[in-house]
């Protein structure tokens, strides 16, 4: 075979890492469309369904009764289950049709309906329909705040940060299962000085999180995983009653409960039963919103790379997201775990779920660096922050997080780890050092951090869980402790526990610590000018990220005071054919007195002339008043020269060897790449002019080419334009004298 | 009707479930040692009143799980902990899960989620979710 080195290129790249593989319907290997994937139906008698999606009753598996037990509105479902998919693909698209409209319809569907009205959807209406059945008026974000090594310093410096930065939840979980008290409580105390408000939680096994939750330590549980078939649930060791019945309890004790699925979990349990991940998906929805949760957390999460091998993965995942909205349901639309080693198809894959907007755009954005995100890396972690801020500046959408500065960070990181120091000491836990603290403030990650000895941490950890202590004690210590607004914003939010307002669908406490869901703030979302806007103060936050700087004196460094020496002697005139102009523009050596570059306007000079006169020819210099265009000041410059040649040369170190006969936009040697030119550049051209003045066989000046700095200096150079175009004035060029000879 | 949110509506005179009034629920009372987590717990009349908000919002599942957690507000947190157990798969026998449901109707007047284990217990039975002696 004939080997191409731009495949051998190719083969290089990130994305030739991951896997692509064909569809197998028969593994459970097809996102949208197995052959094996019912058809809707649903056939009601007496009240009671007798069909479901082609089975018969006596055929039910657990779904299929939970569904048509809890699942499904019965007074609805004829007049949904009778619209055309297509039809009803239409409205979901369609700005025009309200939310509520849509709503009402979806609650008669069967899965198998959900997944033939996707069917119909290419990734742009779907994306267009997900703006609109977005749960909230206002999109939102969740941080992930993890480290290998559990220390509590760190967790809570973290999770202080991300919630400064905006994020309205933050999970947290555990290597060691032991350790989740105290990691619990880490990001409760030090998300709650970052700011009041934030919601968080502990991903670990079902019972414990509900002892957790219980005792006060998290707010909201996200990771009640449901299953699309019967073995893979019975193998997540639930059935939908036990997570219904777990959803009640949470709700008992006013916490927020949000359910977990996603694509692919049952082909990798190995149970697929040969239906489609998007079918198995639709199923889970409707047990979920058939248990009553408020919302999900969905878009494959741990499984994403499995979708992603296959044709259409990602469109399906963004059918799944738009299929829990469609359904009422809070979505938290994945982005979380490890997705792709390019970073070209992580951020496009972003996109389906960013330029929308869900409830929840990921359901776990890393705040820590992928080596400490033990969730399985975070697709986008905290490296890419900065990255993340831009995107929501470029596009002017909101993010749910905003730019913050290095002292921010360094304050709200040292009162995070502060804050859970001070709980730990008045507690009695293992004691959190000063050099911990600090340590924790300025750490990129937990390799920051000296050494602590996890075994007494996971003893006081055990004791803490088995014992009576609880949130009150957490509030009373920093109280006790001088830590008044944490213990405040603590109580706060065990306050808002006896109301309950935030088991509502898709609430989040908004920074004046109100709470916004379905109810006070739904999504009213209806085209231009409808809905949620980026505008007023939210969007001056998103523009004004730490690195934008005023353009106003941007160029100071390149301005100054006239060269000394260069003075007007009369108006130009054309002299005789042993000389070469050089043409220089308005604001050359007098107002602009540096190129890009930053070299000296007085050096380019006497480079130029200097190596004019080495090839034994006269540079004779000319200023240029009624243009700043440098093919212009080259080529007025060629029509005063006695040898027909000139150089032109701006303000910013542009510059161009012209000769007479030539049009003006044509050239003999052209030099845009200014930022790259040296003295010796200048040099050579100024020997290569005086050459095809003299008419002598010429080799052009090679010259560097960088083709990042246009991207680097734009700016600059349109400022450092806009100058010298300032300068412009209607006069004829002017003949200059420059008090300097060359030593040749 | 109180309006939401129930927390900044005065009218909607909030209590936890050990009958402490919100407003005595406050920083300097917890240094005092005078507050508990029971303090802190929702009590059954505001998730009966959170369930009719959500039901009139048009979300009637969430409602029926509100109007379930209402109800379980007077169970203890280590017993419901043992209640969810009780329901995961292949945990109880049908007769521990029928158990199960009469408890929860007879002991703590919880008719919906007695109801929820009833159900659940048939289709245990059917589809072979009941605990069973391991056979090796």
């Amino acid at each position: 075979m004939t080997n191409l080195l731009r495949f051998r290129a190719l083969d290089e790249r990130d994305i030739n890492k991951e896997t692509f593989v064909e569809p197998w319907p028969e593994a459970g290997l097809t996102v949208a469309d197995s052959p094996y994937d019912p058809q809707p139906s649903l056939r009601i008698v007496a009240g009671r369904v007798v069909e479901l999606d082609g089975r018969q009753e006596a055929d039910f598996d657990t779904l299929d009764t939970f569904i048509a037990h809890h699942g499904i509105d019965l007074t609805v479902a004829p007049e949904a289950m009778a619209l055309e998919s297509l039809q009803f693909a239409h409205m979901l698209a369609d700005i025009n049709i309200p939310r509520n409209t849509l709503l009402r319809l979806a609650t008669g569907c069967t899965p198998a309906k959900l997944v033939d009205i996707m069917r119909h959807m290419n990734v742009l209406e779907m994306m267009n329909g997900l703006s609109k059945m977005r749960v909230r008026r206002v999109p939102a974000n969740q941080a992930h705040v993890t480290n290998r090594r559990e220390n509590p310093a760190l967790l809570a410096a973290d999770a202080a940060e991300a919630a400064l930065r905006g994020f309205s939840e933050i999970e947290t979980t555990v290597g060691v299962a032991r350790a989740a008290p105290f990691n619990a409580l880490a990001i409760l105390v030090g998300a709650q000085t970052g700011r009041g408000g934030v919601m968080t939680q502990c991903a670990v096994e079902e019972a414990l999180g509900l002892r957790l939750a219980m005792k006060g330590l998290t707010t909201y549980a996200e990771t009640l995983s449901v299953y699309g078939t019967e073995q893979a649930f019975i193998d997540g060791d639930d059935s939908p009653w036990s997570k219904g019945f777990l959803a009640s309890a949470y709700a008992s004790r006013g916490v927020k409960v949000r359910f977990t699925s996603g694509t692919g979990s049952e082909a990798l349990m190995g149970s697929a039963e040969q239906r489609s991940m998007l079918y198995l998906e639709a199923r889970c929805l409707c047990v979920t919103r058939g248990a009553g949760s408020q919302g999900v957390q969905n878009g494959s999460i741990s499984c994403i790379a499995l979708p992603e091998s296959l044709p259409g993965g990602v469109r399906a995942v963004l059918a799944e997201n738009l299929m829990a909205s469609l359904l009422g349901l809070e979505v938290a639309s994945g982005n979380d775990a490890l997705a792709s080693h390019s970073a070209i198809r992580k951020s496009a894959k972003l996109m389906l779920q960013f330029i929308p907007g869900t409830d929840f755009i990921f359901s776990g954005y890393s705040a820590v660096p992928r080596r400490d995100n033990m969730f399985g890396g975070g697709n986008f972690d905290a490296d890419d922050l900065d990255d993340y801020a831009v995107l929501q500046r470029d596009m002017q959408i909101d993010g749910g997080t905003r730019s913050i500065s290095e002292a921010e960070a360094a304050d709200i990181r040292r009162a995070g780890a502060q804050a859970i120091q001070a709980v730990y000491a008045e507690l009695g836990f293992p004691i959190i050092s000063d050099i911990e603290v600090e340590a924790a403030v300025v750490a990129h990650s937990s390799d920051d951090m000296p050494v602590r000895d996890i075994v007494p941490d996971l003893a006081a950890a055990d004791d803490f869980l088995a014992g009576d202590r609880s949130v009150m004690d957490v509030v009373a210590a920093l109280a006790r402790r001088g830590f008044a607004q944490t213990a405040e914003n603590l109580l706060t939010m065990g306050r808002q526990r006896i109301a309950g307002d935030y088991l509502q669908p898709a609430a989040i406490f908004d920074r004046d610590f109100v709470v916004k869901s379905a109810i006070n703030d739904p999504n009213d979302y209806n085209g231009p000018g409808t809905g949620y806007r980026v505008e007023g103060a939210r969007w001056d936050e998103i523009a004004n990220i730490r690195q934008a700087k005023s353009p106003r004196d941007f160029i100071a460094d390149r301005l100054g005071l006239p060269i000394d020496g260069l003075d007007r002697y009369g108006d130009a005139k054309r002299g005789g054919h042993t000389e070469v102009v050089v043409a220089i523009g308005p604001a050359f050596g007098r107002i602009i007195t540096r190129t890009i570059g930053g070299i000296p306007h007085e050096e380019v000079l006497k480079a130029v002339l200097t190596g004019i006169a080495e090839e034994g020819l006269i540079g004779r210099i000319v200023r240029i008043w009624h243009s700043s265009d440098c093919a212009e000041i080259g080529h007025v410059g060629a029509q005063l020269s006695g040898s027909g040649i000139a150089i032109g040369i701006q303000s910013r170190g542009t510059s161009i060897i012209h000769r007479v006969d030539l049009a003006r936009l044509n050239n003999l040697e052209l030099f845009s790449q200014s930022p790259s030119m040296t003295v010796d550049t200048y040099r050579a051209m100024g020997r290569n002019a005086a050459r095809y003045a003299a008419k002598k066989i010429t080799t052009p000046v090679p010259v560097t080419v960088d083709n990042w700095a246009r991207l680097r200096l734009i700016v600059k150079t349109a400022l450092l334009h806009r100058k010298e175009t300032e300068e412009i004035r209607q006069l004829p060029p002017e003949a200059l004298r420059f008090d300097w000879e060359p030593e040749v | 009707m109180p309006t939401y949110p129930l927390y900044s509506d005065p009218h909607a005179d909030l209590h936890a479930a050990s009958g402490r009034a919100l407003d005595e629920v406050t920083v300097a009372a917890t240094v005092a040692g005078e507050i508990t987590l029971e303090d802190l717990q929702i009590d059954k009349a505001a998730l009966q009143a959170q369930a009719e908000i959500a039901r009139q919002a048009g979300y009637a599942q969430l409602a029926q799980n509100l109007a379930r957690a209402a109800e379980l507000t007077v169970v203890p947190r280590a017993e419901i902990i043992d209640m969810y157990q009780q329901l995961r798969p292949g945990r109880s026998s049908y007769a521990e899960l029928i158990a199960l449901a009469t408890r929860l109707e007879d002991v703590y007047v919880a008719p919906i989620c007695g109801a929820f284990v009833r159900e659940a217990a048939q289709v245990y039975l059917e589809r072979n979710m009941v605990r069973r002696p391991l056979a090796f």
